[in-house]
């Protein structure tokens, strides 16, 4: 226990876990959308993840990216790599949903069974991107990381006494917040939204009331695909690496974090995120970074014991029901 | 036709040589049922010779069986030495079906109870490992005692019944889908502790973890070079276990748990005290994992983190859903083949991981039963397929 070093930088860890955190809670709108209208764990979300980072990547080299380029460059190649990144991932969500999901969903499967049927897909996912394209592509490809070119150069924009908030930082706190405002306005305002919403109360109803429910869940896949290929899009910002197994970790963070604010409610999504990040970046200065998965995981049992559905409760359905 | 309606044909014809097989046992008398089971235990335990059979100083080969072997290539894998792990993962698949199978409850974290069963034999058999340190020291014992490996069977046993409990405790008033995500947390916890504490040696692992006692001919019988005795004790635990499951699960408390996996509302109304039958469910599927971990440990003779990762959990849950959850003969014909196919394709050792991922797929959606359902729960999810909603 190293009490003084988060007392001392508390600042600084804070922003760094709403920093990381961001990226879990538009990750875990994905888990959480699904969640809320199928009650069903789409586990193979985080490679639809993990395909959007693959994108961003394959994009960026297209257009010849390089280190810290002039900032309209910059900017260019962030919003072409949120384009990409957001159609691979949304049409990745989409496929799987086609080919794996819906046969299972015309048998009324249990939810056993779209488990390993989604753990099928990210195996599948993952092996077509660390070994099968590996063996007629070659690089990039293959088992190893993958460092991308770093677009942003980490810049302490504000400072703080104590903490220095960097361009990155505001950049994927943003953007997380924007995607999310965005997407409760959607769910909660337009007539697809209202859909949505439909369904997830009660699909038999929605479908007497003139509702398509293929449609609707197309939609929400994709919408979780775009969401997740917004925050692939960050983390290549961010981090400048991938991997064909990257999700694997992140897809357990969104998916506890989507868990912790309450399953299938989208600002719990959010809330679920950043209390995750924020968790985690100040258990590892606490003890050291190995325990915060530990950590993060001991605070959800903690949590779930309290509030058995999450900080703010499940209610896509119930949200202006 | 196209080849998913050939698909369909192949597993309906299966299917119907299955019930028929299955039909035809249940007519048969006492007398042949037993003579049926004794030729299928002479089978099994006859296994590591299969075809190949050394009768008189030669090897007479058998050309069908011959081929079924993982060794006959100078790289594959020694086949007692795969029988051996098909055995162990037979015993893990057949524990998490009391808790997936039986008792309905998702459980992703089950590689925890793996590594508390293997972790016990270590921490406490293993002259070098930090815990028989502290008790040689607490106690003033000789140099190069530990616990005697006969005895540690009753601590692995313990160790992960307590933690089975432990983890239920809080655990098991969740809804379904939270509990898959806590248990998956606990497996990792698990990990991350062992290789994070300074008393399992972090990292570094443990050496020396005893295996059984016993020799034969001066030599130790089981020992590291000769897998064919470790087979045999692993094998005879499987069937030891198989066998309790089995009355446990035809007594009261094997109802109790079909009618929670039903209906957990309706088995509570009915005077089923559902709460502590599902930890009971918890503690013995525990109880399976943890011996399976301690036979594992001790035929290693080290283990370290690193064993314990969280595909094995979910190796084991496909084990059980592919076999057929709920069903005993399903499942452990699930474990069978994803031990056994993986070494037997060894040379396309690159590409098993897609086809694993492509293989859960299609089982699950040609047959989300499983390949060997168990009655019952078939006809659940036959009652559940008229239930679907109209458009979906």
């Amino acid at each position: 226990m190293n009490i003084d070093a988060l007392i001392d930088h508390i600042g600084q860890h804070t922003v760094n876990g709403l920093f990381k955190g961001s990226i879990y809670a538009l990750v875990a709108l994905g888990y959480t959308l699904v969640y809320g209208v199928l009650k069903l764990i789409n586990f193979a979300h985080s490679e639809v993840f993990m395909v959007g980072t693959f994108a961003v990547l394959g994009v960026w080299s297209f257009m010849g990216a390089t280190d810290g380029p002039t900032l309209p460059s910059a900017l260019m190649f962030i919003v072409v790599g949120l384009l990409i990144a957001a159609a691979a991932a949304g049409g990745t969500a989409l496929l799987v949903e086609r080919i794996a999901y819906r046969p299972l969903r015309r048998k009324n499967a249990p939810s056993l069974v779209f488990l390993i049927t989604a753990i099928g897909v990210s195996l599948v996912l993952q092996e077509i991107f660390g070994f099968v394209l590996a063996k007629f592509f070659g690089r990039p490809f293959g088992r190893l990381v993958v460092g991308m070119p770093n677009i942003v150069v980490s810049d302490p924009v504000i400072r703080l006494p104590g903490v220095d908030i960097t361009n990155k930082h505001l950049i994927v706190f943003a953007a997380a917040v924007l995607m999310m405002i965005g997407l409760d306005q959607f769910i909660n305002r337009t007539r697809y939204g209202r859909g949505v919403r439909a369904v997830a109360q009660s699909p038999d109803t929605a479908a007497l009331m003139g509702v398509n429910q293929d449609r609707v869940i197309m939609l929400i896949f994709v919408l979780g695909g775009i969401m997740a290929g917004v925050a692939s899009l960050l983390w290549s910002v961010s981090f400048a690496v991938t991997k064909f197994d990257i999700g694997f970790v992140i897809g357990l963070k969104a998916f506890t974090a989507a868990v912790l604010g309450g399953i299938g409610n989208l600002r719990g999504a959010l809330l679920g995120g950043l209390v995750l990040g924020v968790v985690e970046a100040y258990s590892s200065s606490l003890f050291n970074s190995n325990w915060e998965d530990v950590t993060a995981f001991v605070v959800l049992v903690v949590v779930l014991m309290f509030r058995p559905t999450g900080l703010l409760g499940e209610s896509l359905g119930r949200a202006r029901a | 036709m196209n080849a998913a309606d050939r698909l369909r044909d192949i597993d309906k014809r299966r299917q119907g040589f299955l019930n028929s097989m299955s039909d035809r046992w249940h007519r048969l008398s006492f007398g042949w049922r037993l003579a049926v089971i004794l030729a299928g235990v002479v089978f099994v335990y006859s296994l590591p010779w299969l075809g190949r059979y050394p009768i008189g100083g030669h090897n007479y080969l058998v050309p069908g069986l011959y081929n079924l072997r993982t060794d006959t290539t100078p790289e594959g894998s020694n086949f007692p030495y795969v029988l051996f792990f098909c055995s162990i993962y037979v015993l893990i698949a057949v524990g998490l079906n009391v808790v997936v199978g039986l008792a309905g409850l998702l459980d992703l974290g089950y590689v925890g109870f793996f590594a508390i069963g293997a972790y016990s034999v270590a921490l406490f058999g293993a002259p070098t490992s930090p815990v028989v340190g502290m008790l040689r020291n607490q106690f003033g014992l000789p140099q190069g005692w530990a616990v005697a490996w006969a005895a540690c069977i009753p601590i692995a046993i313990a160790l992960t019944m307590i933690s089975g409990v432990i983890l239920g405790w809080p655990t098991l008033r969740l809804r379904g889908d939270y509990l898959a995500i806590v248990t998956l947390g606990f497996g990792e916890i698990i990990r991350i502790v062992a290789r994070n504490s300074s008393f399992t040696n972090a990292n570094r692992g443990i050496f020396g973890v005893p295996p059984p006692p016993g020799t034969s001919g001066g030599e130790p019988l089981f020992n590291p070079g000769d897998p064919i005795p470790w087979y045999f004790l692993a094998i005879s635990v499987t069937i030891i276990f198989i066998l309790a499951v089995r009355v446990l699960e035809r007594s009261r408390v094997g109802r109790a748990w079909l009618a929670i996996r039903e209906d957990e509302d309706a088995a509570e109304i009915t005077g089923v005290p559902s709460f502590r039958f599902k930890l009971w469910a918890f503690a013995i599927g525990a109880a399976l994992g943890g011996a399976s971990g301690m036979l594992f440990a001790s035929r290693l003779g080290f283990i370290e983190p690193n064993n314990f990762q969280l595909n094995f959990s979910i190796l084991f849950v496909s084990m059980v859903v592919i076999g057929g959850s709920g069903n005993m003969v399903g499942v452990a014909v699930g474990a069978i083949l994803l031990t056994y196919l993986p070494e037997r394709f060894r040379p396309f050792a690159d590409w098993r991981p897609f086809a694993f991922g492509v293989a859960l797929v299609v089982v699950m959606i040609l047959r989300p039963q499983g390949l060997i359902p168990s009655s019952r729960r078939s006809r659940e999810l036959e009652d559940r397929a008229k239930e679907a909603p109209a458009n979906v």
